[in-house]
């Protein structure tokens, strides 16, 4: 009976001590992150400013509820099948090489009241017929494909390199301190500023790369300046930058490898490159996982570099745009829409979960 | 015979040889790799680095050669500062010289900005995240399980996510000094980021692995949760505190996006947001642009310099490996 007592007043105890250990990171929490989130989701389906209008009156405006407008401002597509342009004798045109003479997408986009607001995202060919997808905010679409092609390459590329530096940097072998401290200097730069640096050693004309490239008669190259290059130019730097992180994470699961796994299967006659796939690659899975999937996600999250090295423009010609640069014009400089931003932060924010949700499913189910 | 075993200890000799030769050119192979990847990596930090003890005119030129890597005519007219007044950081031009970064904007100022921001971040951080994660892995209450899905699933919600509408919350948040709005102050860019959901993750796997016998021998001995927290598991549990501290400081001095949007001047901007507002300044000088990136980097990799070895080791302890 009293020990029953006792029992229960240490467990009210216990809870009462679990709560006020949780109390300053809930209430952080709760504050800065799981409020915003849910004012984002409501801000999404208003027209609220940045900067809320002041009435007569001298009270602010309260911004609209105008239900799925900025989803469908944000998201609305629509292929359009193009028809040739005819001649005179009433048969298709074509131009001196021969090719159909198609009308501009904007005198098409600008004739019916269908296509109101939006513009022209691209255009292709397939099977004979020329097709036109039109967007309300191509801009968007363009800074999907932009963060697409910068995740699809530098995570890969990134991971594997970061391995390979792991590797090589875990050698038993003189000045191995050394080279460890090299290639993670890049890392305890900050972006911004490595970004300033990078935008000085890109400059076609005068700037170290170019210069040191046409040594082996490579380039001149536009880095920076062309759409083709640009984005290829953030991956590089970005890599530089990041690469030694995800090598000292390796290098700590590398050290965790037993060294009778190595002698084991030297005994059995395994070579190096069998080691490596047999020993190394299944005793790094976790680490692997771990290093991918963090990748991803701040590979998704593209934002300061851009904005240093184009001048918050994302460009040249849109080639350097991501969602989350997208995000900060829209909602922050320009035309300060923040119900806008809220709804581009709402569908990323899916996007995202969405990816690391099958990303994990993915690699975990290797395990079998 | 004795020909038999001469032929054979000259051949096994000469097989030696030729494996101590294979053994040579594979390590030499090794280095030439590993010091091209160091030139790879560290290019671009020396050419910052020399750049900023060059006079401006002559920084571009010479990236044409490999007088990029060397420095020459050395000045410290990028760095120099007359009189330079500790106080509002503000310093008189040398007279006869182009002005330097000291004369152009408070550096010493934004400097504090980083340094203290990124130290409250992480101090408070170490605390409330540990605190947090000590409550959901040593101790029992109702709606543990919960509490720990929502801290994992919040690992994922992408903080520029949540910028704007924060942005606007801030915006008419009162503060203990009287005044009505978080925009333009330390506290704007120090507490949205104490509390963090892969920190609490981070110290949550550690604490969980420590076993459960320590505490109830404390326990015994009649010690309260606060002592078993603070003399039992927090000593215990260092290189998980050395690595949150490390990845909160790394990412924290870096900060871009937040300070961006939540800072207005000099006053309370940190060093990356000024770097790009100085960037974008004309006249565009690069030696004084080196030099701010020289200051900025510097000290930062002379304290990974020195804690290297330790890093490794407590990323691997800490099992940061998700």
């Amino acid at each position: 009976m009293t020990l029953n007592l006792r029992t229960s007043s240490a467990q009210r105890n216990e809870r009462m001590a679990a709560y006020l250990f949780l109390l300053p990171a809930a209430l952080l929490l709760i504050v800065f992150s799981l409020i915003p989130f849910l004012s984002a989701l409501r801000l999404s389906f208003t027209n609220q400013p940045l900067v809320p209008q002041l009435l007569p009156d001298g009270t602010q405006r309260s911004a609209d509820f105008i239900g799925f407008d900025n989803y469908s401002d944000l998201l609305r597509v629509q292929l359009v099948t193009l028809e040739p342009e005819l001649g005179d004798d009433g048969q298709p045109q074509r131009d001196d090489n021969g090719d159909l003479v198609y009308p501009r997408a904007r005198t098409i986009l600008r004739g019916s009241d269908q296509y109101e607001g939006m513009s022209e995202l691209t255009q292709f060919d397939l099977f004979g017929t020329r097709y036109l997808v039109a967007a309300s905010d191509p801009t968007w679409w363009r800074s999907l494909f932009n963060v697409f092609t910068f995740v699809i390459i530098v995570v890969p590329v990134q991971t594997s390199f970061a391995l390979a530096l792991a590797m090589l940097v875990n050698q038993k072998i003189r000045a191995s301190n050394f080279f460890r401290t090299v290639y993670f200097a890049p890392v305890v730069t900050s972006m911004a500023i490595v970004s300033v640096i990078w935008f000085f050693l890109y400059n076609p004309d005068q700037g170290f790369i170019n210069n040191f490239l046409s040594i082996f008669r490579i380039g001149p190259f536009q880095w920076l300046d062309h759409p083709a290059s640009a984005m290829l130019s953030i991956i590089l730097m970005s890599i530089w930058q990041g690469v030694g992180f995800q090598m000292i994470i390796f290098l700590a699961g590398l050290q965790e490898i037993p060294e009778n796994l190595y002698e084991a299967s030297a005994l059995d006659g395994a070579n190096a490159v069998q080691q490596f796939r047999f020993v190394t690659l299944p005793s790094l899975r976790n680490t692997t996982i771990f290093v991918a999937i963090s990748t991803t996600i701040l590979a998704f999250k593209l934002f300061v570099q851009v904005d240093v090295m184009t001048f918050g423009r994302g460009g040249p010609e849109d080639a350097t745009i991501t969602p989350i640069l997208h995000l900060v014009n829209e909602g922050f400089r320009g035309s300060q829409r923040v119900g806008y931003a809220s709804a581009i932060a709402v569908v990323f924010l899916l996007l995202v979960l969405a990816i690391s949700l099958v990303q994990r499913r993915v690699l975990t189910q290797k395990e079998a | 015979m004795t020909t038999d075993s001469a032929l054979l200890r000259a051949e096994a000799a000469a097989r030696a040889r030729s494996a101590q030769t294979r053994k040579t050119i594979r390590s030499a192979i090794n280095y030439a790799v590993m010091i091209g990847l160091a030139f790879f990596f560290a290019f671009p930090i020396v050419i910052m680095l020399v750049s900023s003890f060059k006079p401006d005119e002559q920084i571009a030129g010479d990236m044409r050669s490999l007088y990029a890597f060397i420095p020459r005519n050395i000045t410290t007219e990028n760095y120099s500062c007359a009189d330079y007044d500790l106080a509002t950081s503000d310093c008189s031009p040398t007279p006869g010289e182009n002005p330097g970064l000291f004369e152009r904007l408070p550096f010493g100022r934004i400097y504090f900005n980083s340094v203290f921001v990124t130290a409250s971040i992480v101090i408070g951080g170490l605390l409330v995240n540990s605190m947090a994660a000590f409550a959901l892995a040593r101790l029992n209450f109702p709606g543990k399980k919960l509490l720990l899905t929502a801290v994992i699933a919040m690992i994922i919600i992408p903080f520029e996510a949540l910028a704007v509408p924060l942005l606007l919350q801030v915006n008419s948040f009162p503060w203990i000094d009287g005044s009505s709005t978080w925009i333009n102050s330390y506290q704007v860019q120090i507490f949205p980021f104490m509390a963090d959901a892969f920190s609490i993750f981070l110290f949550y796997q550690f604490f969980i692995g420590i076993p459960k016998d320590f505490d109830e021998a404390a326990r015994v001995d009649g010690a309260n949760i606060f002592t078993i927290y603070w003399r039992i598991i927090v000593p215990l549990s260092l290189p998980v505190f050395a690595t949150v501290a490390i990845l909160q400081a790394l990412t924290h001095w870096g900060s871009f996006l937040w300070p961006l949007m939540a800072t207005r001047g000099f006053e309370f901007q940190p060093l990356p947001v000024a770097m790009r507002v100085f960037f974008g300044q004309a006249p565009r000088q690069w030696g004084d642009i080196m030099a701010f990136a020289s200051l900025a980097t510097v000290p930062v990799l002379i304290l990974f310099l020195l804690f290297q070895r330790w890093f490794v080791q407590s990323v691997a302890s800490a099992g940061v490996k998700g």
